[in-house]
C-alpha cells in the first residue's frame, strides 16, 4: 500500500490519500493544477513537507536511491542519458521480453533515441521502470501519445502489473481509461483533492 | 646589474594616440564603442597607476599585515570577477561564496608553495613576489573556475530530464552528474592545457617578455616563466575542482535530489 499523509509543497496539497497494493487511483484535473508536481513529490524529485508510507515504512527511513525503485514514477516527458534505449536497461533480455509485449519492436531499442517516435519513447520508459520490478507505479499520462492498439497493450500491462501486487497511481485526461482500469477517480483542483480519497481506508 | 631604458611619461602619451584608431574605427563604422574605449583606457591607467603606487609603498613598509591586506583585496576582486561572468547564480551567499572560495585555497596553496621551495624569498612574505605570484596564478585560476563553473550550470540544466531519469532509476547524485561535472572540468581545464602548447610557439608571454625588457637573461626569464605556467596549472586544477565539485554538492541534496531550484538565472546583463 502507498499512503500520503499531508503531503504538500510549492503549488499543491496538503493530500493524503490511500492506494491499496493492487489497486489504482486515478488522478484527473486541468493542466497545470498540480498533477505532475504531486507525482514528482511522491518519488522525491522535489522537496515537500509531510509524509510517504510504503507498506507502512516511512519514505525517510529509507535511501532516496532505493525508495525510486520501489516507487517508479514514469514522466510524461521521459528523458535518456544514453544514445539508444538498449544502453538504459539493467537486464537487456528482461527488457526486451517487455518491449516487446508493450508492442515496441526489437529494432527500435537499438537506434538513437531521437529517432525513436514519442509512443515508442514513452513505452521504453515504462519498460526502463519496470525493470525494478515497483511495488508502485506513478504514471503520467502513460498513453498521452499512444494510438488505441498500444494503449491497449499499455492498460493491459499496468492491470498485469496491478495484478501482481503494485499500487498504481495514473494521472490521465481519459475518463474511459479509469473506467477499463477500475480505477478509484479523485479530481485534483488548484493543487487538492476537491473529494477526500478512501479516508477511512 | 640589470640595465633597462626607463620609460617617460610623454612616449606612453604618444602610445596611447593609438587608441586615437580605435576610436576613429568604432566612428566610421558605427561600431558604437566609442565611449567604452574611452571608459576602459581610463581605468586601466587609473588601475595600473594605482598598483604601482600601492606596490611600490608595500615594498618600502615591507609589513606582513598589508600584504595580507592587499591579498585579501585581490581575492575580493576575483571573487566579484568570477560571479560577473556568471549569466546562472547560486542563491544566497554561494552565489559568490563558492567562486571565492575555491580560488582562494587554490591561489594561496599553489604561491605558498612556491614561496616555500622555488623562490624562498627573504622574509617569505615580500611583497615583490608574493604579490606578483598571486596576481598571475589567480588571474588564470579565475578564468578556469569561470568557465567550469558556467558549464556545470548550463548543462546541468539543460540536461535536466536526463539527469532526472537517471535518479528515478534509483541512482546516486554523484552518477547522474557524472557526465555534467567531467564536461566543466574539461572546459575549465582547456584554456591552460591550450595555452602551455602555444607559448613560445604562438605567443611570447606578457611576464617572460617583461622580464626581457627589463634586463634579465632571457634563459633566467624562461624559467621565471615555466614556473609560472606550472604554477597556473596546479591552481587552475585545484580551483576548478573545488568550484565544479562544490558546485555539483549545491546542485543536489541528501536526498539525491536536482535543486535547480537553488540557481537564479540573471536576466539582460
Amino acid at each position: 500500500m502507498l499512503a500520503l499523509n499531508g503531503l504538500n509543497g510549492p503549488g499543491f496539497g496538503p493530500i493524503d490519500a490511500r492506494v491499496a497494493s493492487g489497486s489504482c487511483l486515478a488522478v484527473m484535473g486541468a493542466s497545470g493544477s498540480g498533477k505532475t508536481r504531486l507525482l514528482r513529490a511522491i518519488a522525491d524529485l522535489d522537496p515537500a513537507a509531510g509524509n510517504c508510507l510504503l507498506n507502512d515504512t516511512p519514505r525517510a527511513s529509507l535511501p532516496a536511491t532505493e525508495w525510486r525503485r520501489r516507487v517508479a514514477y514514469v514522466p510524461a516527458e521521459p528523458g535518456w542519458w544514453a544514445a539508444t534505449a538498449i544502453e538504459h536497461f539493467l537486464d537487456a533480455a528482461m527488457c526486451r521480453e517487455l518491449a516487446d509485449r508493450l508492442g515496441v519492436e526489437e529494432a527500435a531499442l537499438g537506434r538513437p533515441i531521437e529517432e525513436l517516435s514519442t509512443g515508442e519513447r514513452q513505452r521504453l520508459a515504462l519498460v526502463r521502470a519496470l525493470q525494478f520490478e515497483p511495488e508502485a507505479l506513478l504514471l503520467d499520462e502513460p498513453t498521452g501519445p499512444l494510438d488505441a492498439r498500444t494503449t491497449e497493450l499499455v492498460e493491459g500491462e499496468i492491470r498485469d502489473q496491478m495484478r501482481r501486487g503494485a499500487c498504481v497511481i495514473l494521472v490521465t485526461h481519459e475518463r474511459a481509461q479509469t473506467e477499463r482500469l477500475g480505477a478509484d477517480v479523485c479530481t485534483i483542483v488548484a493543487g487538492r483533492f476537491d473529494s477526500p480519497v478512501n479516508e477511512a481506508g | 646589474m640589470a640595465s633597462y631604458v626607463t620609460l617617460g611619461y610623454g612616449d606612453i602619451a604618444l602610445a596611447a594616440i593609438l587608441l586615437c584608431v580605435n576610436a576613429a574605427l568604432s566612428a566610421v563604422m558605427q561600431l558604437g564603442l566609442g565611449k567604452r574605449i574611452v571608459i576602459s583606457a581610463v581605468r586601466m591607467v587609473v588601475q595600473l597607476t594605482t598598483v604601482g603606487l600601492v606596490l611600490k609603498a608595500l615594498f618600502v613598509v615591507q609589513s606582513p599585515w598589508l600584504t595580507v591586506l592587499v591579498i585579501a583585496v585581490m581575492i575580493g576582486f576575483a571573487g566579484y570577477e568570477a560571479y560577473a561572468r556568471q549569466d546562472q547564480h547560486f542563491t544566497g551567499l554561494w552565489s559568490w561564496g563558492l567562486g571565492v572560495l575555491s580560488m582562494a585555497v587554490a591561489a594561496l596553496l599553489v604561491t605558498a608553495l612556491a614561496l616555500g621551495t622555488a623562490i624562498r624569498p627573504d622574509p617569505w612574505y615580500h611583497p615583490q613576489y608574493a604579490i606578483p605570484l598571486l596576481g598571475m596564478v589567480l588571474g588564470n585560476t579565475l578564468t578556469g573556475v569561470s568557465l567550469g563553473l558556467e558549464r556545470l550550470l548550463a548543462s546541468t540544466t539543460q540536461k535536466r530530464s536526463a539527469i532526472e531519469a537517471r535518479l528515478l532509476t534509483g541512482a546516486p547524485m554523484q552518477t547522474a552528474l557524472k557526465g555534467c561535472v567531467r564536461e566543466a572540468m574539461r572546459a575549465g581545464m582547456i584554456p591552460t592545457i591550450n595555452a602551455m602548447a602555444a607559448t613560445g610557439v604562438v605567443a611570447l608571454p606578457g611576464m617572460m617578455t617583461g622580464q626581457i625588457l627589463a634586463g634579465v637573461e632571457p634563459v633566467d626569464a624562461v624559467k621565471y616563466q615555466l614556473l609560472i605556467m606550472f604554477l597556473i596549472a596546479g591552481g587552475t586544477g585545484i580551483g576548478l575542482t573545488a568550484a565544479v565539485l562544490g558546485g555539483a554538492r549545491l546542485l543536489s541534496d541528501d536526498r539525491h535530489r536536482l535543486r535547480l531550484d537553488r540557481l537564479t538565472l540573471r536576466r539582460g546583463g
